[in-house]
C-alpha cells in the first residue's frame, strides 16, 4: 500500500512539477499582483476598476458578443452534429475531418483571413460587386467580431454535442416513436434531454475562451471596439499596469469559474437524476 | 381459424445490395403468440421492424387489420415494441417511462397514474415508479420495457429478442412471464428469437426463416415432430440428420440398411434427407435391433445420458436413461413412426441447406 502510494507520486511527479511551475505560480502571482498596489500594499482598487465606465463597457460587451457568439454555435452545431451522428462509422470519419481541418491551422491566420474576407475591398465585398450587390461593411464591428468568434469556436461547440448524440441508441428514438411521438414531440423530449451534458460543455467551450478573447477583437474590430480581454491585455503589454490587468483578469475569472460550476452541478443534477 | 390480423404481401428489402428479405409473405393471426425463429442474419429482425415501421419494404405491402400501412410512420400504428436491451429513456424515471406514450395522447393524469399501477402490478414491480432504469438490473428493465408498450393498449406487442440480454435462470422465468401477460391481455405477441427452446416453449406459432425465406411454420409440436427440411430440423433441437434413400412407400433406405418407416409419396428411390431425434434411437442387444453399433461417448446430462454410438459409419446422437459402457456393443432400433423423411433440395438455390453442409452457427 506504502509502496504503491509512493509510485503513484513519483509517477506524477512530472505532472506536479508542471502544475506547480506553470498553473499554480503563476495564479498566485496574478492574485497577489491583482490585490495590492504597485508599493505591494492590499487593496481591492484594481479589482472595483470593473466598474468604471471604460472597463464595465467592455466587460459587458464581451458578455454581450461572446453570449451571442455561444447561441449562433449552439444553433448551427446542433443540426450538424445531429447529421455527423446519423452517418455511419465510416462516413463519419471523413465529415468529422472535414470540420476539424481549419484547427489545424493557426488560429491566429484563420483570423487574418476572415479580416482579407470582410474588409471593405476584401473578397466578400468583391464578390458582391460583381453580383451588382451593394458593398457591405462589417469589418470593425461587432458583427465581424462575433463571425471572428463563431468561426474559431464552432468545433469545440461541434464535438461535444456530436458525442452525446452518438451515443444514444438508435432504439431508444425508435421507442418514441413507437409510443406515439411525433418526430418533434422525439427531439423535444428525448434528443435534447438526453445530450444536455453535451450541450452544456459545448457552451462552456465556447463561451469561455469568447469571453476572454483579445486576438479576435483586435483583429476584427480593430481598434474602436475594445473587449475586456484587450483592456486586460493593454494593461500588461502598453500601460504596463500589472496591477489593473490582474485584478480585471480575477474578475474574469470568476466568471468563468461561476460559468463552470453552474454546467457542472447542472450536469450532476443530471446524473443524479439518472 | 382465427381473424387475420397482420399480412405481409411479398415483401423484399436489402441493404446495400445484400438481399435479407427475399418476397416474403406471411399471416399473423389476432391473439396468437407468434415466432420468428431463425439465426442471426436470417431477416427475423427485419420483418420485425417492418411490421412496426422502423424500416420500409423495397417492395411489397404490410396490411394491418384490413388496412394498408406500408408508409404509415410507427407513431401511428396501433402496435408497440419492446426492444432488445430494454431502450429505456435514461432521464427519466420508471413512471415517467410508462407514462411516455399516455402523454403523448393527452390522457388524463388521473388515468395515467391508474395505469402506471397497473403496468407495474402486471410486471410485478409494484412500488418502482420513482426509481431511475440505470439502478434497475437487466430483469427489472426488460419489465419496464414491456409495461412502458402494454400501457398504451396496442393489438400488437412486438417483442425484438428481449430476453436476449439475461442471464438463464432470469430468461426461463421471463418465458412464462411472457406467457401469462399474453394471457392476462388477450393481444397478440410477436416475438423474434434465435433461441429455439424459447420459441418451443412460448409460441402458439412458430414461423422458421434461414435467409431471408420462411423455411417452416407450424405449432410448435409440428416443427419439432415433423420438420420439412434438413435446416429446421438441425436448427430445433438435437438431431441425427442423414441422407437416405426412399426405396418405396413405407420403407427407406438409411446407411445401407433398410428401415420401415410410415412416410408414403417421396418417389421410389428418390434420394431423401432424414431426421432421427436422439431420444427417438433405442439401444438394445445385439442381435435384437436393425443396425449394429458400439457406444464411443457417454455424457451424463441429468435428466438423461447423452450418448454417440457409431453404427453404419454414422455417430448417431442417443438420448437414454439408461447407462451404457463406452465399447458396449448395441442394436440400434428405430420406431417407423419416428423416423422423419424429407425432401432433399435439388440444387443450392433452394431454400434449405443441405445436411453436409456446417450446421448454422449462432453469433450473437
Amino acid at each position: 500500500m506504502e509502496k504503491s502510494r509512493k509510485a503513484i507520486v513519483l509517477q506524477s511527479s512530472p505532472y506536479l512539477v508542471w502544475s506547480i511551475l506553470f498553473i499554480i505560480v503563476p495564479l498566485f502571482m496574478v492574485l497577489y499582483y491583482g490585490l495590492t498596489d504597485e508599493e505591494g500594499n492590499f487593496t481591492l482598487a484594481n479589482i472595483a476598476a470593473i466598474a468604471q465606465p471604460e472597463q464595465a463597457r467592455a466587460f459587458g460587451l464581451a458578455l454581450l458578443l461572446s453570449l451571442a457568439a455561444t447561441a449562433i454555435c449552439f444553433f448551427l452545431a446542433y443540426p450538424l452534429a445531429m447529421i455527423l451522428a446519423r452517418r455511419r462509422t465510416g462516413e463519419r470519419g471523413l465529415v468529422t475531418t472535414l470540420f476539424l481541418l481549419p484547427m489545424w491551422m493557426n488560429f491566429l491566420l484563420r483570423t487574418f483571413a476572415w479580416m482579407t474576407i470582410l474588409e471593405d475591398g476584401g473578397v466578400l465585398n468583391g464578390i458582391l460587386s460583381s453580383l451588382g450587390l451593394p458593398a457591405v461593411h462589417i469589418i470593425n464591428t461587432s458583427g465581424a467580431i462575433i463571425i471572428g468568434m463563431v468561426y474559431n469556436f464552432l468545433p469545440f461547440m461541434i464535438l461535444p454535442l456530436y458525442n452525446s448524440l452518438a451515443s444514444i441508441d438508435g432504439n431508444v428514438i425508435n421507442a418514441a416513436r413507437d409510443l406515439g411521438a411525433t418526430a418533434v414531440q422525439t427531439f423535444f423530449s428525448v434528443v435534447l434531454p438526453l445530450t444536455v451534458p453535451g450541450i452544456l460543455s459545448g457552451i462552456t467551450m465556447v463561451f469561455i475562451p469568447a469571453l476572454t478573447t483579445f486576438a479576435i477583437s483586435t483583429l476584427l474590430g480593430g481598434s474602436k471596439i475594445l473587449l475586456i480581454g484587450n483592456i486586460i491585455e493593454q494593461e500588461f503589454t502598453l500601460t504596463y499596469d500589472w496591477n489593473l490587468g490582474s485584478g480585471l483578469s480575477l474578475v474574469l475569472m470568476v466568471f468563468v469559474i461561476i460559468n463552470i460550476v453552474v454546467s457542472g452541478l447542472t450536469e450532476k443534477r443530471e446524473e443524479v437524476h439518472r | 381459424m382465427k381473424k387475420e390480423l397482420i399480412r405481409l404481401d411479398h415483401v423484399s428489402k436489402s441493404y446495400d445490395g445484400q438481399m435479407i428479405l427475399d418476397d416474403l409473405s406471411l399471416v399473423i393471426h389476432e391473439n396468437e403468440f407468434v415466432t420468428l425463429l431463425g439465426p442471426s442474419g436470417c431477416g427475423k429482425t427485419t420483418t420485425l421492424r417492418i411490421i412496426g415501421g422502423f424500416e420500409k419494404p423495397d417492395t411489397g405491402k404490410v396490411i394491418f387489420d384490413g388496412e394498408d400501412i406500408t408508409d404509415l410512420a410507427p407513431n401511428k400504428r396501433q402496435l408497440n415494441t419492446v426492444f432488445q436491451k430494454y431502450a429505456l429513456f435514461t432521464h427519466m424515471d420508471v413512471g415517467e417511462n410508462i407514462a411516455f406514450g399516455l402523454k403523448i395522447k393527452n390522457k388524463p393524469q388521473s388515468y395515467i397514474d391508474d395505469k402506471i399501477r397497473y403496468a407495474l402490478k402486471l410486471v410485478n414491480l409494484e412500488g418502482f415508479e420513482h426509481r431511475m432504469p440505470e439502478s434497475l438490473s437487466g430483469g427489472q428493465q426488460q419489465r419496464i420495457a414491456i409495461a412502458r408498450a402494454i400501457v398504451n393498449e396496442p393489438k400488437v406487442l412486438l417483442l425484438d429478442e428481449p430476453l436476449g440480454a439475461l442471464d438463464l435462470k432470469m430468461r426461463q422465468d421471463m418465458q412464462y412471464e411472457l406467457i401469462r401477460l399474453k394471457n392476462e391481455l388477450g393481444i397478440t405477441f410477436i416475438y423474434v428469437t434465435h433461441d429455439q427452446e424459447e420459441a418451443l416453449t412460448m409460441s402458439d406459432h412458430i414461423i422458421v426463416m434461414n435467409q431471408g425465406y420462411i423455411q417452416q411454420e407450424g405449432s410448435p409440436e409440428d416443427i419439432y415432430n415433423e420438420p420439412e427440411n434438413a435446416f429446421v430440423a438441425d436448427f430445433i433441437g438435437d438431431s441425427n440428420l442423414m441422407k437416405a434413400t426412399f426405396v418405396r412407400d413405407g420403407l427407406v433406405r438409411i446407411l445401407d440398411t433398410d428401415f420401415p418407416c410410415v412416410d408414403k409419396g417421396f418417389g421410389d428411390m428418390k434420394p431423401v434427407d432424414v431426421v432421427i431425434r436422439p431420444e427417438d434411437v433405442e439401444l438394445v442387444s445385439r442381435g435384437q435391433g436393425q443396425m449394429p453399433g458400439v457406444v464411443s461417448h457417454v455424457i451424463f446430462k441429468g435428466v438423461h445420458y447423452e450418448l454417440e454410438v457409431q453404427a453404419g459409419g454414422f455417430e448417431w446422437l442417443v438420448h437414454t436413461t439408461k447407462f451404457f459402457e463406452v465399447g458396449t456393443e448395441v442394436d440400434i432400433r428405430v420406431d417407423p413412426f419416428n423416423i422423419q423423411v424429407m425432401n432433399r433440395p435439388a440444387s443450392e438455390d433452394e431454400e434449405a441447406i443441405s445436411p453436409e453442409d456446417e450446421p448454422p452457427v449462432l453469433q450473437e
